[in-house]
């Protein structure tokens, strides 16, 4: 499964890789024909993952990850660098999310949440970023989400915040890693069908979430991976630090129908 | 190829140097069948063929908006059924404020801004009757950072109301099957730079790009791609910034 230093299967890192939006990027980037790195809190789930990928005629290994640890994060990308020496592209996927009242909202919550979705993107992107400059070309992909663009009602005072500090880091990181041939961007999705949502929203906020929704849906991890195979084709290497919404019109709209 | 059997209208298309034609080029080599608007008809005629015989070259000012009515209905009457428009027309000028005139003031915006509302107007009808549709429309950096390079005043507002034209079209149609967009460029290598910077310029603005270099028009073509493929589905109203990091937001 290793891939040689000079082979021209691209390398990719996907972190929250084993479920949701970062299973669905995987899929992807295996029939793109890149060596996938399924990395994941739950190895078991990555495992599967990887298995499952590899059974479909792709390339894929699977990571321990906890990208709440810096000594975890330090420690896969030691096993990337030994068994693959390379990478050129990441999928920053992992996150978590809860909601609170605000003038509730427990700080150590707040700190998990900063600490896995935005020290743990940075962490990992500067580790891979260090990597990528060597072979002159990379590409970072941060997964955001339109609750770092605007408040998305009540209880994301953490969730959101480390999103707009994710849209914020990808910026800083587009312009200091352009010089090296590194584009780094963000998807910020709407509402998407995944685990994560399936337990934060309850049905009447799915269904106001989705009124709200010029399309008047949520969206698929399909339809997000597919923008993050966008970004890290060819066809975008003119596009660094942006944040693009991938939301049914949600931004554009505000409330849809007022 | 994600594009089979589609038909796109490209307005502004006959500048072989020029974005539009990049971007119809790109759609054909993935499967479209394209069709050229431009003011100049015979110019049209051989920006199509210069793609494929299988391409149509129409003359149309988008400023008439019976002019885009009958292109329209040309194209259907052609080849039936449209799924892609891209409301690339477009004048760029460069006079400040104080140096540009009224006639300046309306052929930049009725170009842009005029031929987007007349061209999305007359498609929009057909794309509702099937429930599907891709409209992309070009903005610029421009109007991202209130001009300031090439762009004037007229052409940063006229770029500004593109682009919102796209968001309020995405809110009003996304209930039909239709998506709107926008791409913001940033500065593209074309002809549109003739005379108006020289090589020594195009180098000290790609010095204060981040990736950099200028665009050039496929860097435009290839998101244009993305925003009428089915890989941005669950994309409409978004302004897409092409611009290698000129201005981040």
């Amino acid at each position: 499964m290793q891939t040689h230093p000079d082979s021209e299967r691209r390398v990719a890192l996907v972190t929250g890789g084993a479920k949701g939006i970062g299973a669905t990027v995987c899929e992807r980037l295996a029939a793109a024909g890149h060596q996938v790195l399924v990395a994941d809190l739950d190895v078991a789930a990555a495992e599967a993952m990887a298995s499952r990928l590899r059974e479909t005629g792709g390339h894929a290994a699977a990571l321990a990850l906890d990208v709440g640890q810096p000594e975890s994060i330090a420690r896969t990308f030691e096993h990337i660098e030994r068994d693959f020496g390379r990478c050129d592209i990441l999928v920053n996927c992992a996150g978590i999310a809860k909601v609170f009242p605000f003038l509730d909202f427990p700080l150590d919550n707040f700190i998990a949440t900063m600490n896995v979705n935005v020290t743990g993107t940075l962490l990992c992107a500067q580790a891979a970023a260090r990597l990528m400059v060597r072979r002159r070309w990379g590409r970072i992909v941060n997964i955001a989400s339109v609750a770092g663009l605007r408040a998305v009602g009540s209880g994301r005072t953490a969730y959101g915040t480390s999103k707009g500090a994710v849209i914020a880091l990808t910026r800083q990181m587009a312009v200091e890693l352009a010089e090296h041939g590194i584009t780094a961007n963000a998807v910020a999705p709407g509402p998407v069908d995944t685990p994560m949502t399936q337990a934060l929203h309850t049905e009447q906020f799915r269904q106001e979430y989705s009124k709200a929704i010029p399309m008047n849906r949520y969206g698929t991890t399909a339809e997000i991976a597919a923008a993050v195979m966008y970004l890290v084709s060819e066809d975008a290497s003119y596009t660094s630090g942006i944040a693009l919404p991938v939301d049914g019109g949600f931004l554009a709209a505000g409330a849809r129908g007022l | 190829m994600s594009l089979t059997d589609q038909i796109a209208i490209v307005t502004g298309g006959a500048s072989l140097r020029g974005i539009g034609w990049a971007t119809a080029k790109r759609f054909a080599d993935e499967g479209a069948r394209v069709v050229i608007l431009d003011i100049d008809a015979v110019a049209a005629g051989q920006a199509a063929r210069a793609i494929g015989p299988q391409h149509l070259g129409l003359a149309c000012d988008v400023r008439d908006e019976a002019a885009c009515k009958l292109s329209v209905q040309q194209v259907l009457d052609a080849f039936g059924r449209i799924d892609i428009l891209v409301n690339n027309a477009g004048v760029s000028q460069s006079h400040r404020l104080m140096d540009s005139t009224q006639a300046d003031y309306d052929l930049v915006m009725d170009v842009s801004v005029r031929g987007a509302y007349n061209m999305s107007r007359a498609v929009v009808p057909h794309m509702r009757s099937r429930r599907c549709g891709a409209i992309v429309c070009m903005g610029s950096v421009a109007a991202q950072r209130g001009g300031g390079i090439l762009g004037g005043p007229h052409y940063s507002a006229a770029k500004g109301a593109i682009q919102t034209l796209a968001k309020a079209m995405a809110r009003e149609l996304a209930p039909d099957g239709i998506r709107a967009n926008a791409i913001a460029p940033g500065m593209v290598d074309t002809d549109l730079l003739v005379g108006k910077i020289d090589d020594a310029g195009k180098r000290r603005v790609a010095d204060g790009i981040p990736l950099g270099r200028l665009a050039v028009p496929a860097d435009i073509a290839n998101a244009c791609l993305f925003l009428v493929s089915d890989q941005s589905a669950y994309i409409t109203g978004v302004v897409l910034d092409v611009s290698g990091g000129l201005h981040i937001h």
